[in-house]
């Protein structure tokens, strides 16, 4: 007999549970308040290779792909709402994320692969919490607000407050992620995301966020950077935030002002010590602030 | 056996009606039930890209996807891209006449891949078509005759085919 058509040795990558997939957002919270170690499923493309390692071992997987009314981005007064199961791929290609949030969109082409973000969605991206990745970054950058919801109702965090630790949200065990809502900068603004990887839609060893806002004499009024890929999470490198207001920024003010990037502390791992993640925040977030620069002054 | 569901989808074309387990990829209910192993599989962890298949026209990593959330979609795999046994899918017809391949591993996930793609940008850039094929791993090519295979089969499905030409 094939091995491929012997139905007795057939192989098992994800080690066993037991699968529920819900169809609203209740019955998922109501999963949640019942069942010992469940895990969510969303687009599968960070928990699925963990299963397949074995990394996680869940007695209970719930599915949110057949969850309905996850799946949207909506425009509102303020910018944007965007369902939690929205993939990856909808926010590539929207035409509204594009147009108001062009950081977003900017950095949404550094994520993974087509074939991933066709998949991956940018609920399961903020609660996974890479810090690398893209989408977390521009959540910070953007003072994103994440909305959950959980057996006594829904609630909001301010994405400030949304890590609390490596690869840990501050998404309680009997809470989904339902939507994220954005605030849009006013047309005009400047904007970069830039990262530094080894290849093409690796995770980035550090990546910088920015935005900028101007005034009429090219003066910095409001300036957002998130450094990514450094620490257990995502950070605002605020002092230099604050070294900017007011600045019309040459190449050399700008070298100068991102040097405050070097003391954050940072990962040492196969991937880069320390120093050198240290010193890539450095030309990363000055590199990506001359690009918003350009860009909120009309030179780009 | 733990936990298993019915599931129905479609596979080329073909309407399929399986119990699975529930633990069980896509990837390995393609190739060990149903069957089709020209879907490969390299990393089983959505490195590789070898086992790219496409659901509802988009692709996807079928190790990273259970095979029970599979049920009620349409999947095409590499089995199902020629027209006819006897003739192939321009964009094969391509990497044959361009020496797109050498062991033929890579191969399935690299036409799934840019069947897509070039539906989606019928008139690509060499970078944008090395961008499109970055999550898909190939050791022998070097990607040059991939690149070029790609590039020749975007002008043959724009109707520009000049058969046998290199680039």
């Amino acid at each position: 007999m094939l091995y491929h058509h012997n139905r007795e040795h057939r192989p098992m990558k994800p080690p066993p549970f037991n699968y529920h997939d819900p169809k609203t957002v209740d019955e998922v919270v109501g999963l949640l308040s019942t069942l010992d170690n469940a895990k969510l499923l969303a687009g599968g493309q960070s928990l699925m290779p963990m299963l397949n390692f074995r990394y996680v071992q869940p007695d209970h997987i719930i599915d949110l792909n057949r969850v309905e009314g996850l799946s949207y981005i909506r425009e509102t007064p303020e910018g944007m709402e965007v369902g939690a199961m929205t993939r990856q791929r909808d926010l590539e290609f929207s035409e509204l994320v594009a147009k108001r949030f062009p950081l977003m969109h900017e950095a949404i082409g550094n994520i993974g692969h087509r074939q991933t973000r066709n998949r991956g969605t940018i609920g399961g991206s903020l609660c996974h919490l890479d810090p690398s990745a893209e989408l977390v970054s521009c959540a910070m950058t953007l003072d994103a607000v994440v909305v959950v919801a959980g057996p006594t109702g829904e609630r909001e965090i301010a994405f400030k407050d949304f890590p609390v630790g490596y690869l840990t949200s501050a998404v309680e065990p009997n809470e989904v992620l339902t939507a994220i809502k954005f605030t849009a900068w006013p047309a005009g603004h400047g904007y970069a995301f830039m990262e530094f990887a080894r290849r093409h839609g690796d995770f980035a060893i550090v990546s910088a966020a920015t935005m900028l806002q101007v005034d009429g004499d090219g003066k910095i009024t409001r300036a957002a950077v998130t450094l990514g890929g450094m620490g257990a999470g995502p950070v605002r490198a605020s002092e230099l935030e604050a070294a900017l207001i007011g600045q019309a920024p040459d190449v050399e003010f700008l070298r100068q002002a991102c040097e405050s990037c070097r003391r954050f502390e940072a990962l040492d791992d196969v991937h880069a010590p320390a120093w050198y993640r240290q010193h890539l925040a450095t030309v990363m977030s000055r590199r990506a602030l001359e690009r918003a620069y350009a860009r909120a002054t009309g030179k780009a | 056996m733990g936990q298993t569901r019915r599931i129905a989808l479609t596979v080329n074309g073909k309407r399929y009606e399986e119990e699975v387990e529930v633990r069980v990829t896509l990837a390995d209910f393609i190739r060990h039930q149903l069957g089709l192993t020209g879907t490969h599989l390299g990393c089983e962890h959505g490195v590789c890209g070898a086992c790219t298949i496409l659901m509802d026209g988009r692709s996807l990593r079928s190790c990273l996807m259970l095979a029970v959330q599979a049920d009620g979609h349409d999947f095409l795999t590499v089995e199902g891209i020629a027209p006819s046994p006897d003739k192939l899918h321009p964009l094969q017809q391509a990497f044959h006449e361009n020496h797109g391949l050498q062991c033929g591993f890579c191969t399935p996930g690299m036409l799934t891949t840019l069947l897509e793609f070039l539906r989606d940008n019928p008139n690509p850039t060499e970078q944008e078509v090395r961008i499109a094929i970055s999550g898909n791993l190939c050791r022998c090519t070097g990607y040059q005759n991939i690149v070029i295979s790609a590039l020749d089969a975007a002008k043959r499905l724009r109707g520009e085919a000049q058969p046998g030409s290199l680039g």
